[in-house]
């Protein structure tokens, strides 16, 4: 019985320790910010975990210590109140030590997240929505300035600015690898730097709860070299793929004629809707529905045949389209790379 | 026995807050606006428009959840650029006592669906079928035709009406009790 217990211990243990690791976990860092504040959790953790140690000791050591037998039991010891008033202000004085101290590390870690972005060449504006995220490249050159949602790409090794905000509710953005949490609020704009130092795919998550599908609002960053990076931004930058073949074509007509258009954009097409994410590339990315559904022609389908049933409550309404042009409009999106 | 007695009632009248109102966010059924006949003429028997196939208007328009929703795509909608949050514009006020065309649900809902003459457009194709119902439920309660604890409540930006669920009911409106 024993045996088994402490086998389930270990590879619970084990198991939970597996999740530390992976493309979303504040203690796997992957970047300065996030190096900066797993350092410093974990001091903190260790450095608490011993004065507790400490503390619970010195609790329990008058319950076992056996009293020194006194010759004289009402004798008062004369010397007894001065030791006493050194212990408690020697621990006093340790905490006061080991608070400002912590404070110190604290603060100055701050100051090495704030510094992350003091030259940062590439802002994004990441525009917090119920349940997506949109994702706007900014530049001086209004035609190198790119619109696209829940996917965001950057240079590895170098810093970025993001300036933060949202249009309905209270959002977090958190990539745990990356940086900290740092909330978009509606009306205001809030500033987080991020580096990724090596190239990869890094998770992140809305971390403020915002209504029924708050679960369902990943996002991912994938930093990749900077040659990599602006060929992706240029070939972004170009409006949609024509449709090839018959079915296609159909499907761009029918997304044009039927609600996709009222709220969707596609680079290049009359269809100019910004409440909803950006299209005009949309089978370049790696999931549908902000991380909710992985990108493939089915699961394209099932999200526009029924996005009430993936997603329930979210702003993607059921629209009435029967089996031939729910194909046409998905084999069209397909083609959008 | 008293105490019990008590503790039942307390107990029932805190499991009664435990309703809370249904939100449909998926259509009853998913083949509804086209089926359903196109007007081709403005001349109605008894001046009293057919009901649509499928009448939401009942479960509709007290519906906070969809009376919200409603609100939302007015905006996303961009009905302001005619309407102007109700007051209008180039196209008629939606907040005062005239209406054209009729101001029950299922003449609005007829309104968004089919178009009007002079500008209204048609969004039968555009705008499922729900969506509309919303719009419509949304545009009545402009008027103070919602129940004001159903109506949506301030905007969160600009002010340029009070709120729906402030306005006064349009049933007493300038009517001494």
């Amino acid at each position: 019985m024993k045996r088994i217990l402490s086998m389930a211990f270990a590879s619970a243990g084990a198991l939970s320790l597996q999740g530390c690791a992976g493309l979303q976990s504040a203690l796997d860092p992957k970047g300065p910010a996030a190096s900066e504040l797993a350092w410093l959790i974990w001091f903190f953790t260790g450095l608490c975990a011993v004065v507790w140690v400490l503390v619970m000791i010195a609790l329990a050591a008058p319950l076992t210590m056996r009293s020194r037998a006194q010759a004289e039991p009402l004798a008062i010891d004369p010397g007894a109140d001065g030791r006493k008033l050194r212990v408690v202000m020697t621990a006093v004085g340790v905490t006061a030590v080991i608070l400002v101290g912590l404070t110190l590390l604290s603060f100055f870690a701050n100051r090495t997240l704030a510094a992350i972005g003091s030259d940062a060449a590439l802002t994004i504006r990441v525009t917090g929505h119920q349940w997506w995220w949109e994702v706007r490249y900014e530049n001086a050159m209004p035609s190198r300035i790119l619109t696209t949602a829940n996917e965001i790409h950057i240079p590895s090794g170098e810093p970025v600015r993001l300036l933060l905000t949202s249009t309905d509710v209270i959002h977090s953005f958190w990539i745990p690898s990356l940086s900290g949490k740092l909330d978009l609020i509606p009306g205001h704009t809030n500033v987080l730097d991020i580096k990724a130092d090596k190239p990869g795919v890094y998770r992140g998550q809305c971390a403020e709860f915002c209504g029924v599908q708050h679960a369902n609002m990943g996002t991912f960053i994938i930093a990749e070299p900077r040659a990599k990076f602006d060929t992706w931004w240029n070939d972004q930058l170009r409006p949609a793929a024509d449709p090839t073949g018959d079915e296609a074509k159909a499907g761009e007509d029918l997304f044009q004629r039927r609600p996709c258009v009222m709220c969707h954009r596609i680079g290049g097409t009359p269809a100019g809707g910004t409440v909803a994410p950006d299209l005009t590339h949309i089978a370049s990315r790696q999931t549908l529905a902000a991380g909710t559904l992985t990108m493939s022609r089915g699961n394209l389908a099932a999200w526009i045949a029924d996005p009430q049933s993936i997603k329930p409550g979210s702003h993607m309404p059921v629209v009435e389209l029967n089996g031939d042009e729910l194909n046409a409009i998905v084999a069209y999106l397909e083609g959008l790379k | 026995m008293r105490l019990g007695l008590a503790t039942l009632v307390c107990v029932t009248l805190a499991l009664g807050a435990c309703q809370r109102e249904e939100r449909d966010t998926r259509p009853q059924s998913s083949l509804g606006s086209g089926e359903q006949p196109t007007p081709v003429t403005t001349l109605e028997p008894g001046g009293q428009r057919p009901s649509p196939s499928d009448n939401k208007a009942a479960s509709f328009e007290a519906n906070a959840f969809h009376l919200s929703e409603g609100k939302r795509l007015f905006g996303w909608f961009n009905c302001s650029g005619c309407h102007a949050n109700g007051g209008g514009g180039m196209g008629p006020a939606l907040m005062d006592e005239k209406w054209i065309y009729g101001s029950s649900m299922e003449s609005i809902h007829a309104t968004i669906r089919d178009g009007r003459p002079n500008g209204m457009p048609s969004f039968r194709e555009k705008i499922p079928d729900d969506q509309i119902w919303e719009l419509a439920a949304f545009v009545r309660s402009l008027g103070g035709n919602a129940p004001s604890s159903a109506a949506p409540s301030r905007n969160d930006d600009m002010m340029t009406h009070p709120s729906e669920n402030r306005m006064p009911d349009a049933a007493t409106l300038g009517k001494s009790p």
